[in-house]
């Protein structure tokens, strides 16, 4: 029995020696692709193919992006300002959308009444874009971080109700049976069957909505705003440099990708239980 | 008169009754279980098994009649009945040892009696190596005994099993068969059986209740008077099976 185990033990630990071989060769492979796509970027411009007034080569979006580490021209803010001028509307908004998204949406799911008396409601408001609410929340609260947030968090309540709630839906009777017949009152059954049994819907409503936040983040700093990456885009665009609107959309790329792998880091710990049979 | 007639009455069932609108489902059912016995329900497929242990959990209310459980009508919350259903029902979130006791905590059993139980149960269904695993990596076989292991942990009054064994092989089947046996010699609970299996039916039970095809009442009462561990291939055996195949056969 232990001979057999030990046996499986190396068996298990060469396997992953394998894993992770296969893993590296495919990380060598995810940087060539980015590396061709850049190579041809630069290629065209060189060759002329595209004017280099209108596409700036990687190398100079580069050099830009060094530079506004510490230069505050144009737009008046270094890229570190601005990186966290937009964190702050498009999370406050996002934390805020599921702090109340998330729990209305199982509430919803669960308790018949709650669902009749707020679906109504959610129906209503659900298909109004969340740009069309600008003009109120600009008269409403002004352009200061709380109009900004209020618009991100309008994008991304949305998802976080509509999947908690259908996550909730999904729940198994049997598992519902089972806590019952241990006698088990319905509110403890939705502590422990309901909401652990919706997560894995929870999530993918919370990475539709992490998605959404980012966004609609530059609608968002088109109401006036004095840093962020969506006003330093705006200038860019006012005084005509292609760099400085290339390096926000590639900050925003990156930021948004590394948000996206922060959030699958918290999803793989929360259903670690997870595993496909 | 075989032995289990002397035990004190555990379960009584009176004129149990179950119709979902026009549909009649159980028909003036009434029969009594004692305590500590092992009783399989036999019947048709679709004659209406499972609502019968729904009633009896409460799951469905009966449209007439009763179940008492000590003389008490039967509710969750204040008698302790375990169910394991067809499906499976381990919570998958929970690691072994946390579905083994989730019965317990919902019961607000001691945590140290908890405990004491939880290692009792991992240490019979052989799941002690096993215990922070969570059940999606285990087989399909050891879930379902986890889940076998988690209704025997909360010690019964009532065991309630519906085909636990229906999706598995023979090999399975046979070994989870005495695993059940061996529980319930070792806890004294008192179990119901659902099955369509006759086979298994004359193997695990003291008493056999046969049900007639839909509406369902009690066609008969069988007592399996036979040794333990029991010889499929016993004529004994055999004669049983026939017996109750044949009663099934004819409505």
């Amino acid at each position: 029995m232990t001979a057999d185990k030990q046996k499986l033990e190396a068996k298990w630990s060469a396997y992953k020696e394998t894993q992770k071989r296969e893993n590296r060769k495919y990380l060598l492979l995810s940087a060539a692709g980015i590396l061709t796509v850049l190579t041809l970027w630069q290629a065209v411009v060189m060759m002329g193919l595209v004017d280099s007034k209108l596409l700036p080569p990687p190398t100079v979006v580069l050099q830009t992006l060094m530079d506004k580490i510490y230069s505050t021209v144009p737009d008046g803010n270094t890229l570190g300002t601005n990186i966290i001028a937009s964190l702050k509307v498009a999370l406050s908004g996002f934390f805020v959308a599921i702090i109340i998204g998330v729990p209305l949406g199982l509430l919803m799911g669960w308790w018949t009444y709650a669902d009749r008396f707020i679906r109504p409601i959610f129906e209503l408001v659900r298909p109004v874009p969340p740009i069309a609410w600008i003009p109120l929340v600009v008269v409403w609260m002004g352009v200061g971080l709380k109009a900004k947030a209020l618009i991100i968090f309008f994008t991304a309540f949305v998802p976080c109700v509509i999947n908690s709630y259908t996550g909730i839906k999904l729940t198994s009777q049997v598992l519902i049976d089972v806590s019952r017949t241990f006698g088990a009152p319905n509110w403890l059954i939705f502590w422990k069957i309901g909401i652990p049994s919706s997560l894995p819907m929870v999530f993918a409503g919370i990475r539709v909505a992490l998605g959404n936040s980012w966004s609609t983040l530059v609608a968002a700093e088109m109401l006036a705003a004095s840093a962020g990456l969506g006003y330093m885009i705006q200038i860019g665009r006012t005084v005509a440099r292609p760099d400085i609107v290339i390096v926000g959309m590639v900050v925003i790329g990156a930021i948004g990708a590394i948000l996206s792998s922060i959030l699958s880091r918290c999803e793989k710990y929360f259903l670690r239980w997870k595993v496909n049979r | 008169m075989p032995d289990n007639e002397n035990r004190p009455v555990k379960v009584e069932v009176k004129n149990l009754t179950k119709r979902f609108g026009d549909l009649l489902v159980l028909d003036d059912m009434s029969f009594n279980i004692r305590k500590g016995e092992f009783v399989c329900v036999v019947g048709p497929t679709g004659c209406g098994k499972s609502t019968f242990l729904n009633c009896l959990t409460r799951i469905h209310m009966p449209s007439a009649g009763d179940i008492y459980i000590d003389g008490v009508p039967a509710n969750p919350r204040k008698h302790n009945i375990s169910f394991v259903f067809q499906e499976p029902s381990a919570l998958p979130w929970q690691t072994v040892e946390q579905n083994i006791s989730y019965g317990l905590k919902i019961k607000k059993v001691p945590q140290d009696e908890i405990n004491r139980r939880v290692n009792q149960i991992l240490d019979l269904m052989g799941l002690q190596e096993s215990r922070k695993a969570y059940p999606g990596e285990l087989s399909v076989s050891a879930e379902q005994r986890i889940i076998i292991g988690r209704s025997f942990a909360m010690q019964p009054d009532l065991l309630l099993m519906d085909e636990p064994y229906g999706q598995m092989d023979v090999k399975m089947r046979f070994y989870l068969e005495d695993e059940v046996i061996r529980l319930w010699k070792e806890l004294g609970s008192t179990v119901i059986f659902i099955t369509h299996n006759i086979e298994e039916a004359v193997y695990l039970a003291e008493k056999v209740l046969i049900l007639t095809n839909k509406p369902a009442k009690i066609k008969e009462e069988v007592y399996i008077d036979l040794p333990r561990p029991r010889d499929i291939t016993s004529p004994e055996f055999i004669h049983y099976r026939n017996y109750i195949t044949d009663k099934i056969k004819w409505w």
